[in-house]
């Protein structure tokens, strides 16, 4: 047994309003910058929906992920012998299309338009070739259901299921179901990217578990960006590099949450530790029959309060503080302990870190609009009966299609419902509902507490890094001293991109600094303008 | 043998090995970010996906017929009893298929940045003098190819004049009166070659050193510690270095 410490995070799905805001302050900290316009680290997708990049789950199609022959886990794109004989060109990167092309306005033009008979418009303008362009797809652009008879039907899940029930099925479940999904990087704990990367630049952290690329390793050859079966790896087309979500470390480190977490209305995510054993996970992850894969997955994770474990942990270097996190952590009490959370796509075989809690809410609707009480435990375990189609549905997003451990959760979040709407009118509460989902009361009430009352400390357990390297932290306040002060993306000698990387706070700050105080504004033709931090007046010479 | 030999087949080779062994070097201390393909396959698919694996083994095909027509003195060849004419009609015949692939992907490769608005935006001044120096070197050796093949007039045997001449470069014995000797075409594409290699370090070619061999060999997953460096990119401060 090898122990190690993986930060993790787990959604409920059921407080998703879809507004977005993980997305806007994920974007405006980390890729509002030229070469990755179209990057959204997180993103939110409305189900049944084609996701971003569209249909980026038809594995068929992306070649994503491990699959397993003949006992061993192997690349779905190929061995490393193909991955070689394939590097002029990688046949499974999706192009920009396949996530949208990035555009800004001539806002410009509404100002400095002459005097005439006609209104001034801004034409929309491409970011990638500066020319006009016509608005054709956008991330979200299928945002709650819009275009939905046309677009929701090209969702891979959905094809899935199709093949499996009646057509019928298909507008039902337009009718009765509608949720979203917010995705960042899985920091999965056997990461088909890292796997795919020919030049070792992408590793996964041993302290944390958190997946990044080293950008002066980095080499460009694009098979990390194919090789996530979530496509949450991406290509800076202006540096030639891989990017992808850093599960905002330097927060982490300093014991904050991610800025996704931080900012969510919804206040639906957690994050804390896993303690896992990594000898046992290619051997998990290799597991024949996809049904079996969450339970090797949720084997994977260790007791933090087993007596064996703690030995080994120490054993392995882990602090002791890390330990105590560990014991208090929201993210393995809702995953291993009530057994809520589920991962998503466990068969892509890549052990995802980001677990989702199904959501009931869409369920508890459809019931009350036929009338009857959407809060009865009775009637509630009755629906998740008879409403087949969500919950096979979901059980493709989360089970592999084994409707089991789905069902399990709602039921589960519909006992708690039920127990606690009792509780809250004074009346008797029942024992016999937590008993029906094989919970006691007291349990039902602590996963209440966590889940509903959802405090900030229990929701964010996050030891900070090492404190003996605490000092090290330095990236969160180092814009002042950085040596090279130039203009926001420093551009050596050979062409944009090259010489050192500047750190994102140092470049955001230039960027936004030049612009406030440049006495001549560069005109838009002859420059990318970065959307995010755009006024509209020109922008900043790249 | 006139000065402009001398400048040519023994000054220019030193300071082209010199520029080539010290500006890589230099460039993968100082920019080992810009150390990249920078690839357009995310602009465009469909042509990239034909012309740059034929761009790409053609060219690794013509390296490795100059390895062997440079480097391997012709003594050897005949000891292991290859004749002159077989040969040079395998050269030749290797050769040209290799050229041809090379020099119609590539022209693809351009045409696809001349015509594609996203790769064409995205293509630097340096990437089009990168260009410029290597279809030129392509297209003269080319040229050489044809001309030494005997399709056009007499034929050549480079091996007399221009391999003694590469090695002795390499022997530090240079002989400048070899490659004096030998026929104008070799002597252009020669120097075309040289002047491509003096910019290669300073290019995207840069990227032909980090072909991932190590790929085979090493385990799926990497790990790494967060290292001494503590987090972020920044180096930590003086005084704060960790100990042990």
């Amino acid at each position: 047994m090898r122990v190690m410490a993986q930060m993790a995070m787990v959604m409920n799905l059921d407080k998703c309003i879809g507004c977005h805001t993980c997305s806007v302050t994920c974007k405006q900290a980390w890729t509002n910058r030229s070469g990755v316009e179209y990057v959204w680290f997180n993103n939110v997708e409305t189900r049944p929906g084609q996701g971003y990049p569209r249909t980026y789950q038809d594995q068929e199609k992306w070649k994503g992920g491990w699959v397993v022959k003949r006992g061993k886990l192997k690349l779905r794109a190929g061995g490393r012998i193909k991955r070689l004989t394939q590097i002029f060109s990688n046949p499974n990167l999706p192009t920009m299309k396949d996530y949208y092309e990035p555009w800004t306005y001539e806002y410009d033009m509404l100002l400095s338009a002459p005097l005439g008979e006609h209104t001034p418009v801004a034409r929309p303008k491409s970011l990638i070739t500066g020319k006009n362009m016509k608005i054709e797809w956008s991330a979200n652009w299928d945002d709650d259901l819009a275009g939905g008879p046309e677009l929701a039907p090209k969702d891979p899940v959905l094809v899935k299921i199709k093949d499996q029930v009646s057509d019928r099925v298909k507008m039902e479940f337009e009718q009765a179901f509608m949720f979203y999904l917010p995705r960042i990087c899985e920091h999965c704990l056997n990461p088909s990217c890292v796997a795919s990367c020919p030049s070792g630049a992408m590793y996964k952290r041993s302290e944390d578990g958190i997946v990044l690329v080293d950008q002066d390793q980095c080499r460009g050859w694009r098979m990390c960006v194919s090789g996530c079966p979530y496509k949450k790896v991406y290509f800076n087309h202006r540096t030639g590099k891989a990017e992808k979500c850093t599960m905002c470390y330097p927060r982490i480190e300093v014991g904050m949450p991610t800025v996704c977490s931080e900012t969510c209305v919804g206040r639906l995510r957690y994050i804390g530790l896993f303690l896992y054993d990594a000898d046992r996970v290619t051997a998990a992850a290799a597991t024949e029959n996809e049904h079996d894969l969450l339970q090797a997955q949720l084997d994977l994770l260790l007791d933090p309060n087993d007596p064996d474990v703690l030995a080994a942990a120490r054993r392995d270097g882990i602090p002791e503080d890390w330990l105590d996190a560990a014991r208090q952590s929201p993210v393995y009490k809702l995953a291993k302990v009530y057994k809520v959370a589920l991962p998503l796509h466990p068969e892509y075989r890549t052990m995802p870190m980001v677990w989702y809690i199904p959501p009931l809410s869409p369920i508890v609707d459809a019931l009350r609009e036929t009338g009857n009480d959407a809060e009865e435990a009775g009637n509630l375990f009755g629906a998740l009966d008879s409403l087949r189609i969500p919950i096979e549905y979901l059980a493709e997003l989360f089970t592999a299609g084994d409707p089991g451990p789905v069902q399990a959760s709602l039921r589960k979040l519909a006992a708690m419902r039920s127990y606690m709407r009792d509780v809250n009118l004074g009346r008797e509460p029942r024992p016999e509902i937590p008993a029906a989902v094989g919970m006691d009361e007291e349990t039902l009430y602590e996963m209440y507490r966590l889940l509903a009352i959802a405090k900030y400390a229990d929701r964010y357990v996050i030891p900070k890094a090492h404190a003996e390297t605490a000092r090290d932290l330095e990236e969160l306040a180092c814009a002042v001293d950085y040596a090279d002060p130039g203009s926001g993306g420093a551009s050596g000698p050979f062409g944009e991109a090259s010489g050192r990387p500047v750190p994102v706070a140092v470049e955001t700050f230039h960027a936004l600094k030049e612009r406030q105080t440049a006495e001549v504004l560069i005109p838009v033709e002859a420059l990318r303008v970065n959307l995010r931090s755009w006024d509209g007046k020109g922008g900043t010479r790249e | 043998m006139t000065t402009n030999d001398i400048l040519l087949w023994v000054v220019l080779p030193y300071v082209t090995i010199a520029v080539f062994v010290t500006g890589t070097l230099w460039r993968y201390r100082y920019d080992k970010f810009g150390w990249t393909t920078r690839s357009s396959q995310l602009y465009e698919r469909k042509l990239i996906r034909i012309a740059s694996p034929i761009f790409h083994i053609g060219i690794l095909a013509v390296l490795m017929g100059h390895v062997m027509g440079l480097l391997i003195p012709e003594s050897w060849t005949h000891a292991a009893g290859l004749s002159e004419d077989a040969y040079h009609l395998m050269a030749v015949g290797i050769g040209a298929v290799a050229g041809a692939c090379t020099l119609f992907g590539i022209g693809m490769l351009i045409y696809r940045r001349r015509t594609s608005v996203a790769v064409m935006a995205a293509t630097t001044r340096n990437d089009k003098t990168m260009y410029v120096f290597l279809v030129a070197a392509i297209c003269l050796g080319l040229l050489t190819t044809i001309i030494g093949s005997g399709m056009l007039g007499d034929g050549y045997n480079y091996r007399e004049t221009v391999s003694p001449w590469f090695r002795s470069i390499f022997l530090l014995s240079p002989q400048p009166a070899l490659m004096a000797e030998a026929l104008p075409s070799f002597q252009v594409h020669a120097v075309a070659g040289m002047l491509l290699f003096i910019i290669w370090p300073f290019t995207r070619l840069v990227h032909a050193f980090s072909a991932p061999f190590a790929y085979l060999f090493r385990p799926y997953v990497v790990y790494r510690d967060r290292g001494p460096h503590g987090a972020g990119s920044q180096a930590p401060k003086r005084g704060w270095e960790r100990v042990g």
